[in-house]
């Protein structure tokens, strides 16, 4: 569960129709709904994703609709991890469900800047901002959820445990 | 450590330690729900999931109470879909026609819900079980198809805002003025991600089905769960119905809230939730001369007995105004029988009043009762986003039983002493 990647940043209250607009619901097709990740936010915003790149957020990050479709859009991207201010409360059940990985840490949103190269130990909790060696806790991963994550999201994590 | 009553009963189903907010825990499933609209969505993760089985037959609840009366073909292939499954799976509680009402009404009269329990339900007003001391919450599809097939979730274990509500207040104000007063002080994410805690002397002398018409709302305010200590009413009413071996629940002496709200409901007048947002609140005598085209009586809100004896009881010997529909809509077959033998049907339907079936209907827009451009609606129902119950340019307005009558017998939103 270590993740190293540019930081891509958005701001506060970002909803599930920024991430992906009702528009492209039409499939659950993680690559396809990944090439219009954010196109609610400006088109073409995706462009900019290298794969492994970290998503970072600011308050209530992924408020609005339940669509299990926005954690799967900023995966299809290529980004594994969001950080975050905080989330919303049905987004972060859906992305940890749907195999994202996401960490809140309040304030300390103010030490990372759109651009900078980030560490992640998503199990410690643990981020690195190797561009201003600002060192940043969150609560880590629990263990089982770490679990659920590393079996790629709930169905497979489900489909292990009933077989 | 001192409990709040959602770490308490998040405690009791987990084996993990309950501490601090913030915190992951993984709990047991005491009753896992969908309806007509959700359940479809969780049935297919649920086979992706390759389970064969529901974890327990008897704690998994299917209502098909929104579109029902199936009102289309999509309507009724859904419908059919969750009975195939339900069939399937030899799922105890499942309803439809003659059986089903509005699930958050339904499974409490059925002892299905009860003190101390985990319920969780892909519909967000799962909430209602909180008015009976469950910790009960709406989660997507997925989650819901995880939980029926393992019986077992996760939670975040939520901050507490405790309401403390006292003081005295008139025959005119329920427990839905109370809850949307406190929407309104707030705001629509004023609890995000927290649990509510109500307390009180209004609290403890209020009736079970007036604590659950609040629970109902607390998603409105961005709550996880609106919580009521489960008290000798709350074990009595639970008991009467069927439920096995309700036990009163309350939190700990000395347990850590993120924020203590205190409401004196002395001298409140009835509560008006205006366009287009349940926190756009105001006290109905600020409302001059909003027009009505219709008024619906119903809904896991308020749909319950008391709520049609409290109608009854203003509109009794009294006409609706000429220009507006009044639909009523009992919440369960249940309510509607007791409304029967108690004569209020005929109080209601002698006044001019439409009576139909149990069913989620007008409330999310679904059917029987939508709203042309332009048209006003007084409902007893809780959401009153733009195009709720209909044209992108209708409103809704939200209130109580009793404004509900006295408004529909006005032809304008009135307070009911004006009547
Ligand atoms: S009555 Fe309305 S709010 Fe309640 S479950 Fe039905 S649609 Fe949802």
């Amino acid at each position: 569960m270590n993740y190293a990647g540019k930081a891509h940043k958005v701001g506060d209250h970002i909803d599930t129709d920024a991430i992906i607009p009702a528009r492209f619901l039409i499939t659950t097709d993680p690559v396809e709904l990944g090439s219009n990740c954010f196109e609610g936010l400006e088109n073409g915003w995706v462009k900019r994703v290298k794969p492994g790149d970290i998503l970072v957020g600011g308050k209530n990050f992924g408020c609005g609709s339940s669509r299990e479709h926005a954690p799967i859009a900023i995966l299809g991207a290529g980004m594994p991890v969001v950080i975050a201010h905080s989330f919303a409360r049905i987004f972060y059940r859906n992305g940890f469900n749907m195999g994202l990985v996401l960490l809140e840490i309040g304030d300390d949103i103010e030490k990372i800047s759109d651009g900078d190269e980030l560490e992640v130990n998503a199990k410690e909790g643990a981020i690195k901002n190797l561009t201003t060696n600002a060192e940043i806790r969150s609560l880590p991963v629990p263990e089982f959820m770490a679990e659920i994550l590393d079996r790629g999201g709930l169905v497979n994590y489900v489909r292990d445990k009933v077989s | 450590m001192a409990m709040t009553l959602a770490q308490k009963i998040l405690q009791k189903h987990s084996s993990d330690q309950v501490k601090e907010a913030g915190q992951i825990v993984r709990a047991r499933t005491s009753m896992v729900l969908a309806n007509d609209i959700t359940a479809p969505l969780s049935i297919d993760s649920f086979r992706k999931m390759g389970a064969k089985k529901v974890f327990d037959r008897e704690k998994v609840a299917l209502v098909c109470d929104h579109f029902t009366p199936n009102k289309d073909i999509d309507s009724a292939e859904q419908v059919k879909k969750v009975r195939e499954f339900a069939k399937e799976m030899d799922v105890v509680h499942y309803y439809e026609g003659g059986n089903v009402g509005v699930e958050h009404a339904l499974l409490p009269e059925l002892g299905l819900v009860g003190p101390g329990d985990i319920v969780v339900g892909a519909d967000s007003h799962t909430c209602t079980y909180g008015g009976l001391g469950a910790f009960a919450t709406g989660m997507g599809s997925t989650d819901i198809a995880a939980a029926m097939a393992l019986g077992e979730t996760w939670f975040k274990v939520p901050e507490t805002i405790k309401v403390n509500i006292s003081g005295q207040h008139d025959k005119y104000i329920t427990s839905k003025d109370l809850i949307l007063h406190l929407i309104g002080l707030i705001g629509v994410d004023g609890a995000l991600y927290r649990a509510l805690e109500f307390t009180g002397p209004v609290i403890s002398d209020m009736e079970v089905e007036g604590r659950m018409t609040m629970a109902n709302m607390a998603i409105e305010a961005g709550g996880k769960v609106g919580l009521f200590p489960a008290d000798a009413k709350t074990v009595d009413y639970c008991r009467s119905n069927g439920f096995a071996n309700p036990e009163e629940i309350y939190p700990d002496e000395g347990a850590v809230y993120c924020r203590e709200v205190n409401i004196d409901v002395t001298g409140m007048a009835p509560q008006i939730a205006c366009p287009h947002l349940p926190d756009n609140v105001k006290s109905v005598d600020e409302l001059i001369n909003i027009r009505l085209d219709q008024v619906v009586l119903g809904s896991c809100t308020n749909g319950r007995i008391s709520d049609l004896r409290q109608a009854a009881e203003i509109i009794k010997g009294h006409k609706v105004h000429k220009d507006v529909r009044f639909i009523v809509l009992p919440a369960t077959p249940k309510i509607y029988e007791q409304a029967l033998d108690e004569g209020l049907l005929s109080i209601f339907i002698k006044a001019g009043a439409i009576v139909g079936p149990p069913t989620c209907g007008p409330c999310l827009g679904g059917h029987m009762g939508i709203l042309a451009a332009g048209e006003k609606c007084l409902a007893t129902t809780n959401r009153n986003f733009k195009g709720r119950m209909g044209s992108l340019e209708s409103e809704v307005y939200l209130g109580s039983p009793i404004v509900a009558a006295a408004s529909a017998v006005a032809g304008e939103i009135i307070h009911p002493a004006r009547m």
